[in-house]
């Protein structure tokens, strides 16, 4: 019988082929975005920093940067879905993945955000969920919040279009 | 003057190197030079859809402050936004947008976004922003319990 891999070689298989994708994209840097792994499941944190502010007088983070960082976690968790499979099958090495042969994210089609509430001064959370994934279309539903978990800032809902898996 | 104290009072929209070229009457055009750090796709150099995001937002936003009847201040109900090509690297993205009604609560914007060539629009966006005192908009305490 074939004895299982041990944990620390398929966590750092996942978590290497996770930091590989997100560092890929430098917007996502830019603002600070990072990405925590549970298994398959992933947790967006945005770190507040001054620079993420809308609103000096409250203050209150962007709208835009909400926006954002919404889009960026329903991005990065359609991305992760599409390559688990192949990090888990170790068709994909994730030391192979760099800025130029990192497999293509899928495109924003369209992307609505609720704001619910002004986005505090703190880090901010967010989780995507897959609603529905094709072979051509995507359509990913976002929740994001602060201090509590109830109690969302904002959610969104978006459509993307999902690359050509023949390269 | 009156454009450059607009960008600079919201952190975010300086940071990202925002513009104001026009503003008044429920109308205003903001725009952003391309960036390499606001890039989503390595391989093409194309700006992140969240940066076109932030850029809508900021000019609805505008649009409608200088809408009749409007506070000087407003927040973001919803918006949605359309990509319908991907913006040339390089080249800035000039957003327009149109505060086309608004009543006691509430004020509608459209938004329209282009980089050089201007016949084909690079994304559009549509949402409600709050145009009254907004008194539960504020950031609340309960949070801090």
């Amino acid at each position: 019988m074939k004895r299982p891999e041990p944990v620390q070689v398929i966590k750092q298989r996942r978590d290497t082929a996770l930091a590989r994708l997100v560092s890929g994209v430098p917007y996502i840097a830019w603002l600070g975005i990072e990405f925590e792994r549970k298994g398959d499941e992933l947790t967006a944190t945005l770190p507040f920093t001054d620079k993420l502010v809308g609103n000096p007088m409250l203050p209150a983070i962007h709208g835009g940067v909400t926006a954002a960082f919404l889009e960026s976690t329903a991005t990065m968790e359609l991305a992760w879905q599409m390559l688990w499979a192949e990090v888990e099958s170790k068709q994909l090495d994730p030391e192979q993945i760099t800025a130029e042969t990192m497999p293509r994210l899928p495109k924003t089609i369209d992307f609505t955000v609720d704001y619910l509430r002004a986005g505090l001064p703190r880090d901010a959370y967010a989780r995507a969920r897959v609603v529905r994934s094709g072979r051509r279309y995507a359509s990913v539903q976002v929740e994001a919040w602060q201090d509590n978990r109830d109690k969302l800032f904002a959610a969104a809902t978006g459509h993307f279009l999902m690359p050509a898996r023949d390269d | 003057m009156i454009a450059r104290q607009f960008i600079e009072a919201i952190p975010h929209s300086r940071e990202l190197g925002m513009q104001l070229d026009e503003i008044g009457g429920g109308y205003a055009v903001v725009s952003m030079p391309w960036d390499a750090r606001f890039v989503g796709d390595p391989k093409t150099g194309v700006i992140h859809g969240g940066a076109v995001s932030a850029l809508m937002d900021t000019c609805c936003g505008a649009a409608v402050i200088s809408a009749e009847k409007t506070p000087g201040v407003t927040a973001t109900l919803d918006l949605r936004i359309d990509y319908m090509r991907p913006a040339t690297p390089g080249q800035r993205i000039v957003a327009r947008a149109t505060c086309y009604h608004v009543t006691r609560s509430v004020a509608f914007v459209r938004a329209v976004a282009h980089d050089d060539d201007a016949e084909t629009p690079v994304a559009s966006a549509a949402g409600a922003f709050t145009a009254g005192a907004g008194e539960d908009r504020r950031p609340s305490t309960e949070a801090l319990s």
